[in-house]
């Protein structure tokens, strides 16, 4: 459906406001800073689960890859934190109190040592120094690695924003799929062709779960769906569905062709990120225009007398 | 976690803990349909709190140029004009306001009325705002009101989107977050906040909680009385979505025409099924991985 047409479909909603002002502020985190830390957290969580899983199973090629984007992925997340921050020399008052309350602080304390064991597992890794405890560095990462992976979408979703909490039911799923295709795709893209067989199912697992809870995102949540399917957002995730679609296809050639598994992980990557920063701008959108506040809190209130 | 995260609650204090013999709950009732519109509330606070300047514009919308509530206006009076089917019933306003209008277009008695409203921060019985601070910046006093410390603060802007009256906000250039902290510097020392006592028609009312929902619960009984259909409490009812404001107000049009949120919801009250999904989608993520490497290949 073009934007076009839908908007002709859909009937203008009545509802008043303050001239048109909206009610809610728009959050005041910076772009590509958090949509960033979101995408990058996913990877890491991903990938250090399943360099845990390879580890595991013995494939020490596939775990090598997963403890350098975990790594990569956790330096990279706590980077883009720390850069939102209003005052970043103050990073570590995060760590000052534990609230159960606030997704940002249980968040903290699982991306801190997440972060800590992945580079240490990796750096060990990398240099041979400590083998033992780089083992049971990269056993810690892997441990924390789901946790990593479906966090940060309850930080998103405990706000006001109409789009994000709306969505609470699923966005932890949208990011838990959209998580292990990313890691997937990571490793379809390092890896030799021959070790990719579990990682195609990771990537394929992560692909479905993401496309069936942001299509529950997209068609469940009434006018709060709007801004999951129209404008920059709206296209975004079209795009995220189309690379992971693309990514999931290409994925199955991966095993014959190199050619074909690097084209399938890029896919997942890129799809990764279209999610993240969609369904963040998708939020953003929601605060923009008051109907998102009014109109599902007037029906609320209309049902309840 | 020992802390209700929705419903009534009759001491917010004592649930963050301050052991009993604390001060009685502090908060403000805004009565508007005595505010004549003058931002001494506004003037007064930037005044008292050294609140800095935040652009001197002519929004074009109405006589309210301030707009909204933010990190720097923590009082705004909000300016509504209404086109009325017959003229305002007279409810003991000034007779010096609104411009006459001609009967010749607009039919038998058509006329304007101004609705002027001083918003605030509602100092939440359960606050998103603190409830998602990772930092313990934001915290609950011994009035029960909710104030930031801006030397604990680090800029993360959580409690910018949990707002759901989008009051508080990140202030440009200084990178924290900064909202109304109902004068805690003066009430602590047995004075009114700044606004309330700048308010020359006592529409900003502060005091007991308790007291103050009384005194609303009369003025609306009076209002009624006189055929003012349209009034309403705001924010005084301890069962609404945030437990009820400890700062509320007494309006006479819907939530929205003020832009309110007519039915605000603290966020934090789906947290634990939040948590819960996380939690079943995580357990997803370690099944599918562990599924992906253990099965055959």
């Amino acid at each position: 459906m073009s934007p076009k047409r839908e908007k002709a479909m859909v009937p203008q909603a009545e509802f008043r406001s303050y001239y048109g002002k909206p009610i809610l502020k728009p959050p005041a985190w910076k772009v590509p800073d958090v949509p960033g830390y979101l995408f990058l957290g996913g990877l890491a969580g991903a990938s250090a689960t399943m360099a845990a899983a390879a580890t595991l199973t013995g494939r020490p090629e596939l775990a090598k890859i997963g403890h350098l984007a975990a790594a990569g992925g956790a330096l990279g997340s706590v980077g883009a934190l720390v850069h939102d921050l209003g005052r970043p020399e103050r990073f570590l008052n995060m760590l000052r109190v534990f609230k159960v309350t606030s997704p940002l602080s249980v968040g903290s304390w699982i991306l801190a040592p997440f972060s800590g064991l992945a580079v240490a597992a990796a750096g060990s890794q990398l240099t041979g120094i400590f083998p033992r405890l780089g083992a049971l560095a990269g056993w810690g990462a892997g441990a924390l690695g789901p946790a990593m992976c479906t966090y940060t979408a309850v930080l998103l979703a405990d706000t006001a924003v109409p789009a994000w909490h709306e969505a609470h039911p699923y966005l932890p799923f949208v990011f838990a799929g959209s998580a292990m295709s990313s890691g997937a795709g990571m490793a379809l893209v390092a890896a030799p062709v021959a070790s990719t067989r579990p990682v195609v199912r990771v990537g394929l697992l992560g692909a479905a779960m993401e496309t069936a809870a942001l299509t529950t995102v997209e068609r469940s949540l009434g006018v709060v769906s709007e801004p999951y399917h129209s404008g920059r957002p709206g296209t975004l995730l079209k795009a995220a569905k189309v690379l992971t679609a693309t990514g999931a296809g290409l994925s199955l050639f991966g095993r014959r062709s190199r050619v074909a598994a690097v084209a399938a992980g890029a896919a997942y990557l890129a799809a990764g990120i279209c999610t993240r920063f969609g369904v963040y701008h998708a939020g953003v959108e929601s605060t923009k225009d008051p109907k998102y506040v009014v109109t599902p809190q007037r029906e609320r209130l209309a049902a309840r007398h | 976690m020992g802390n209700r995260l929705s419903g009534p609650l009759d001491d917010p204090a004592q649930d963050a803990g301050y052991p009993g013999g604390h001060p009685p709950r502090m908060g403000f009732f805004t009565d508007t349909s005595v505010c004549i519109g003058c931002k001494a509330c506004e003037v007064a606070c930037k005044e008292w709190n050294s609140v800095p300047e935040d652009g001197i514009d002519l929004l074009g919308l109405s006589y309210d140029n301030t707009g909204e509530l933010s990190a720097n206006t923590w009082r705004h009076v909000a300016f509504v004009e209404q086109k009325v089917s017959a003229p305002a019933v007279d409810i003991g306003m000034p007779t010096i306001g609104a411009p006459k209008q001609t009967d010749d277009q607009s039919g038998d008695r058509d006329g304007v009325r101004w609705l002027m409203s001083s918003d605030v921060c509602k100092h939440c019985t359960h606050a998103a705002c603190l409830d998602v601070c990772p930092t313990g910046s934001l915290f609950r006093t011994e009035f029960g009101t909710v104030v930031v410390q801006d030397d604990i603060c680090n800029g993360c802007g959580y409690c910018v989107p949990a707002c759901p009256y989008g009051v508080i906000g990140k202030r440009e250039g200084d990178g924290r977050a900064w909202k109304c902290t109902l004068c805690y510097d003066r009430i602590g020392d047995g004075l009114q906040p700044a606004c309330a006592t700048a308010c020359p028609t006592e529409s900003i009312q502060y005091g007991p909680l308790d007291e103050l929902r009384e005194r609303a619960d009369r003025r609306l009984e009076e209002l009624h009385e006189k055929g003012v259909e349209q009034a309403r409490l705001y924010g005084r009812d301890p069962d609404d979505g945030v437990g009820g404001d400890g700062a509320f107000f007494l309006l006479l049009d819907e939530p929205e025409v003020y832009g309110l949120p007519p039915d605000p919801v603290v966020t934090t009250r789906d947290l634990p099924a939040m948590w819960k999904r996380a939690a079943v989608a995580a357990a997803s993520v370690a099944a599918g991985v562990a599924w992906a490497f253990l099965g055959r290949s």
